[in-house]
């Protein structure tokens, strides 16, 4: 078994939610990686999503764009990040999640970077560009190297698309909680906690919510319609300005039971 | 191919090429955008409106011109010119403009959202948003607002927001991916007019036939004028529409020679250039599978081109398509070659040619010398050079020479 699948096996027993921070690999260093990795399962992160940087990413707001940016003049490449990721591997127990487009895995060779990925213990990919019409092309390799693809859903897919992409995946699956790019954003549409309650009955795997969610209220109310939440944008701030304590406030903020007045 | 040349497939596959990559939310804007599209082509209502429109509004047909004099200076094949930029607007972009923002009302869609790098596009877009009173956003490099500021004006005055992109080279590929950025937010009530044929399908083909007019003209001229078809057809190639409209209707004539000419900048041997069939790569941007330049990471490397229009990284799927099959040619002109080709064009011809269409010109006028004098060349004149006057003149230091 996937050690996706089974750190959701695990949640669901203790009846937890789940807290998936995203960080971009190469944003302060390459060195610093492994540090961040083990500060964030330390946090109580069930899993961490790594973004690979790529020169155009048009799914993401200014803070990955920024983030992306330095970690590329840092001189961070794709097979840098996967050295890096072998060498940490071994004391890290959580699952270990890539995000990045398309074009630096094709760039690399898609045979070639999911065998070194499978060998470096990368659990999950994440490609924002490569919807499901297109991933004939990558998944199946992955699949069978026992890497998840996760997908995405978002709140302009129909539901019957919703529910043939949720059937697909053995991870869990991305819901995208608004219209939009990454970034923090101050309030999400009122019927988001009906769609994602939507999203949910029809998908046989869990549902994290993504895309714009910043602070503890918003882990809280999410986590009220769905299995958990993606942090990226705000994550990569609190790092960069040092600020671990609201880091770690912020994934306690999915362990405390909701209390009902 | 030729025959049987029915690209894309069904999933806008040319061959490896083109496709969809992008990201979930404007799946279903895309899926809709194919079957109203779809509709639109048979619907004789749309397609009159649409004539009609490029008729009386735009000024079809353009031109097929004999260029004698250029003819006589090359010394070879007969040299006629597409007038493209004769249309309203100045260059081919509006051909494309009008079709999409006409399928955008169609939609449902009120407002629309649009990258330029030379600005024709964008002046293209505002002028057909204008005209159908749509709300119009465009999204331009501050790089290229800076070299092209009379059409930022122009589009200004049209009605339409520019809105600056700073990012990455502040250029034609920063502006789309804002275009995107923006398109992805705001996906229900807007349309994303794409003006070239790049992009995730069907954008390279919808481009690719409402820009088919310029190759149908040219087919049905060039058999009147000298009753056979032209033994090549030239044009200049950024994203490479006006190219892609010229070659489309020639495709199955295997005997005509198509060939597309890319921005060599500073020379394909240096790293300011911007011809990325001639020396990129197959990758994915800006939702499609293409030519780029790229480096051995796959990060999308900053094209350079004298010519606004013609600085973008990657090139069209098709086109991309193309090359690999052998069907189209693909060359490379120097800024220096374009800057000499448009100034030989105005003295010759009286035609002040976009620096983008200049590299049609130059390469047509290397070309013409190495085919016999019965035979006859058709360059797409694909844009006018008014908005090049000043880039010119800084270049040549205020000297027509």
């Amino acid at each position: 078994m996937n050690r996706i699948e089974k750190v959701f096996q695990n949640l669901k027993q203790n009846n937890e939610k789940a807290f998936v921070p995203y960080i971009m690999a190469g944003d302060g260093g390459l060195e610093t990686l492994a540090e961040k990795i083990t500060f964030l399962e330390k946090a109580g992160a069930t899993a961490i999503e790594i973004g690979i940087p790529f020169s155009d990413p048009v799914a993401d707001g200014p803070v990955i764009q920024q983030a992306g940016i330095r970690a590329l003049e840092a001189g961070t490449t794709l097979r840098g990040v996967l050295a890096a990721i072998a060498e940490i591997r071994p004391i890290v127990h959580i699952p270990l999640i890539f995000m990045t487009y398309m074009n630096p895995i094709m760039a690399y060779g898609i045979g070639n970077f999911i065998s070194d990925a499978s060998a470096s213990g990368v659990d999950g990919l994440i490609l924002p560009d490569l919807p499901a019409e297109e991933e004939e092309i990558i998944a199946p390799i992955a699949e069978k190297a026992g890497i998840e693809i996760i997908r995405l859903v978002t709140l302009t897919s129909p539901l019957e698309r919703i529910q043939e992409i949720a059937a697909k995946g053995k991870g869990f699956l991305y819901a995208v909680t608004v219209n939009g790019i990454t970034g923090a954003r101050k309030g999400f549409k009122d019927e988001l906690g009906k769609h994602l309650e939507r999203v949910k009955e029809v998908s046989p795997i869990p549902v994290l919510a993504g895309f714009g969610i910043s602070e503890p209220e918003h882990v809280k109310e999410m986590n009220q319609h769905c299995d958990g939440v993606i942090v990226g944008s705000r994550i990569i701030e609190l790092l960069q300005s040092g600020e671990l304590a609201k880091v770690e406030e912020l994934i306690a903020s999915s362990k405390i039971e909701e209390i009902k007045l | 191919m030729n025959a049987a040349y029915t690209l894309p497939d069904e999933r806008g596959h040319y061959g490896t090429y083109g496709g969809r990559y992008v990201p979930e939310t404007l799946m279903q804007a895309i899926l809709e955008l194919e079957e109203e599209y779809k509709k639109a082509q048979a619907d004789e209502g749309f397609q009159k409106e649409l004539q009609g429109l490029l008729k009386d509004y735009v000024g079809r047909e353009t031109p097929l011109y004999f260029a004698e004099n250029l003819t006589k200076q090359a010394g070879g094949a007969k040299i006629y010119l597409k007038r493209e930029d004769l249309n309203h607007t100045g260059a081919h972009k509006i051909n494309n403009s009008l079709g999409q923002a006409l399928l955008a009302q169609r939609m449902g869609k009120r407002k629309i959202v649009a990258e330029t790098g030379a600005g024709q596009h964008g002046v293209a877009t505002a002028t057909a948003c204008a005209l159908l009173n749509l709300e119009c956003i465009i999204f331009m490099g501050e790089e290229d607002i800076r070299r092209q500021q009379l059409n930022v004006f122009r589009m200004e005055l049209l009605g339409a927001k520019v809105v600056g992109v700073q990012s990455g080279s502040a250029t034609l590929k920063d502006a789309v991916n804002e275009a995107l950025r923006y398109w992805v937010t705001n996906v229900e009530d807007t349309h994303y007019i794409l003006g070239s044929v790049m992009g995730p399908h069907p954008f390279p083909m919808i481009v690719r036939d409402f820009q088919s007019v310029i190759g149908n003209e040219t087919r049905e001229q060039y058999l009147e004028k000298e009753g056979k078809l032209p033994d090549a057809v030239v044009a200049c190639i950024g994203g490479g529409s006006n190219s892609m409209g010229m070659f489309y209707p020639f495709i199955k004539d295997e005997t005509v020679r198509m060939i597309g000419v890319e921005a060599a900048g500073l020379g394909t041997d240096t790293e300011k250039h911007a011809a990325s069939l001639t020396k990129g790569t197959p990758g994915v941007l800006h939702g499609a599978l293409m030519y780029l330049l790229q480096d051995e990471h796959g990060q999308i490397q900053e094209a350079h081109s004298i010519s606004a229009g013609l600085d973008y990284p990657g090139v069209g799927p098709e086109h991309s398509y193309l090359k690999d099959s052998g069907r189209a040619e693909y060359e490379s002109i120097t800024d220096e070659e374009a800057l000499e080709a448009l100034q030989l064009l105005c003295k010759l011809e009286g035609i002040i040619p976009a620096l983008e269409s200049s590299h049609a010109v130059a390469y047509a006028l290397k070309l013409a010398p190495q085919m016999k004098k019965d035979e006859g060349l058709v360059i797409c004149l694909s844009g006018r050079g008014d908005k090049d006057v000043e880039t010119v003149r800084a270049r040549l230091g205020g000297k027509g020479q």
